[in-house]
């Protein structure tokens, strides 16, 4: 089973940390073009704004366990930083952290079609049966942060 | 005809806040403890259902709450803050106009809100709230603070009303048979002195406060307790911004003569406000576990950069000492001082979780406070507060805090001890 470790509380209002981002046009063989350098103009990739879009209601955890790895060698691995928002309503397919047996665990959410399940993406792990979404569900996994470089 | 007011408060917050990450802690009894695991400062409904009282040390516990499984936990004020900020902005969608009054408290004003549709919306704030916090809130809503505070404690109280009551006029009969079955001792802001000499003249309800002659009252006790009744009978007499202490909270804070950007000028307001709770603490004979800062700009002028914000510190050891005190304050400045050049209008000190000087009893783990030395204090503070009495407030003042070493490795080492302690704790294994 994936289960969470870590929790982190996550600055609810995070300084801005912008970095420049490029607006590339394709250049024609045509002279009196405005110089690339001018793209960069005002333009800027906050991350934060990104990827916390509900900062109240967003909170981290890192991931530890297997059964959130696909046969493929996709999925969530052990050490990944996931961004949960509790504000989004659970719907089908999306990847939960749901409470079962008083535990906290990672889970893929099935329900169109289907009984509520929560599903593994490890095929060694058979599907646990919701019986009270409201309460079960604790947040919605909306990203994964996982460092490439040690 | 006035909108109505709402308070909204965090039902057991320290105890939420725990469970929020620790779900399996739910149906446990849990109880949060002072720095160094002192004693008892927040309670779950379990812990209060048990009879344990705030302030119980924690050597002093019933063995029968150990049985029922109970979860000690050390007090995480980061933990606590930064849920209690995402509570009070979750607040925010709901109403522009929010005053944070402690740190599981807020004011919301519903000026210009169909009373009737109140109850529902209401309702509704509560089940976002707890969506996106994981905080269970209680609400209550009603023409006076006075009446909101009472409406929030039966809330609480009766499950039938989901947390949420409102009182929509303060006369309707049925306001009345809930100021008659309320003890004038559970009213906002009725401590326990006056709450004695209000029964031996035979104002023993809610009720027979409201409907005392107030300027009698006012006469006989003070102009606070006069605007305690008329609120009672239904006439806003307490602002948005007036501080009000409680048994529990001391809160101190005042806007600047003018705006400023200036630290030392912040840092000096802050000084004297955290000087100031000190002494109310020691009128009052408590002990204050933990403290928070708060610094705000002036909301109305958007034009300037705006910064609301606030740090809540675990006190090395519960204290009324002013020195102790105002030295926690400073400390918590400076993390929260953002050195943009922002220019501030009010800074406030509160004083939190307080529990009785007399039921003060040092942990056996603690190094306990030298007898002489904690004599030596209380002669200082009380020749403080003499002089300040005598010759006027601001008499004798707390300098500017030197570097001092000593004070900041023994909370180093301190804080070092908790989480071991923590972990040696027999609960931690349900995590």
């Amino acid at each position: 089973m994936l289960h969470v470790t870590r929790i982190q509380p996550l600055a609810i209002d995070p300084p801005r940390r912008s970095i420049p981002w490029a607006l590339y046009h394709a250049r024609g063989g045509i002279t009196g073009f405005p110089s690339p350098a001018q793209d960069y103009d005002g333009r800027r990739i906050d991350l934060n704004e990104q990827l916390i879009p509900r900062p109240t209601s967003t909170f981290m955890f890192t991931a530890d366990g297997d059964s959130m790895q696909c046969p493929d060698g996709s999925g969530i691995y052990a050490g990944d930083r996931l961004l949960v928002d509790r504000s989004i309503d659970a719907d089908h397919g999306d990847i939960v952290i749901a409470l079962v047996d008083g535990e906290m665990i990672i889970k893929e959410l099935r329900c169109r079609g289907c009984p509520p399940a929560l599903h593994s993406a490890n095929p060694h792990y058979t599907p646990i049966p919701l019986r009270d979404a409201q309460y079960q569900i604790w947040g919605v996994v909306t990203d994964i942060l996982r460092r490439m470089r040690r | 005809m006035k909108g109505l007011i709402a308070l909204v408060d965090c039902n057991n917050f320290y105890a939420s806040c725990e469970r929020v990450f620790r779900p399996w802690l739910h149906g446990l009894p849990l109880a949060v403890l002072s720095n160094n695991d002192g004693c008892v400062i927040a309670r779950s409904q379990e812990v209060k259902d048990l009879g344990i009282a705030m302030g119980t040390p924690m050597h002093h516990l019933p063995r029968e709450a150990f049985e029922r499984g109970l979860v000690l936990c050390s007090s995480n004020y980061e933990l606590y803050g930064d849920m209690s900020a995402r509570v009070m902005a979750t607040l925010r969608e709901f109403t522009p106009h929010l005053e944070p009054y402690s740190i599981d408290e807020s004011w919301l004003s519903f000026e210009g809100f169909d009373r009737a549709a109140l109850p529902d919306h209401c309702q509704k704030l509560c089940g976002v709230v707890y969506k996106w916090t994981g905080i269970p809130v209680s609400v209550g809503a009603a023409p006076t603070r006075t009446l909101a505070k009472l409406a929030n404690r039966h809330a609480k109280k009766h499950t039938a009303t989901q947390g949420v009551f409102v009182i929509e006029s303060a006369n309707s009969p049925d306001t009345l048979a809930l100021l008659e079955r309320t003890p004038v001792s559970e009213v906002w802001g009725i401590g326990g002195r006056v709450t004695t000499r209000l029964y031996e003249m035979g104002i023993h309800t809610a009720l027979d406060l409201a409907r005392a002659n107030p300027k009698w009252i006012r006469r006989r006790f003070s102009v606070v307790v006069e605007r305690t009744a008329r609120e009672l009978a239904g006439t806003r007499c307490i602002d948005m911004n007036d501080a009000h202490d409680s048994k529990q909270m001391i809160m101190t804070s005042r806007s600047f003569g003018q705006m400023t950007a200036d630290r030392h000028e912040v840092a000096e307001a802050v000084r004297a406000h955290a000087a100031r709770g000190a002494e109310k603490l020691r009128r009052q004979r408590s002990l204050a576990c933990a403290l928070r800062v708060t610094v705000r700009t002036n909301r109305h002028m958007l034009h300037l950069p705006q910064d609301h914000d606030s740090i809540t510190l675990a006190l090395p050891r519960p204290t009324d000492n002013t020195f102790e005190i105002v030295r926690a304050a400073q400390r918590a400045l400076q993390r929260l001082w953002k050195d943009r050049g922002i220019r501030y209008q009010k800074c406030g000190v509160q004083l939190m979780d307080l529990i009785e000087a007399t039921g003060q009893q040092l942990d056996v783990f603690q190094p306990p406070q030298p007898t002489a030395d904690r004599e030596k204090s209380e002669r200082l503070m009380s020749a403080l507060d003499q002089l300040n009495g005598q010759y006027g407030r601001g008499t004798v003042t707390v300098g500017v805090q030197r570097q001092n070493a000593a004070w900041q490795l023994r909370s180093n080492h301190r804080s070092k001890r908790w989480s071991t302690r923590w972990d040696e704790l027999p609960t931690v294994r349900l995590q």
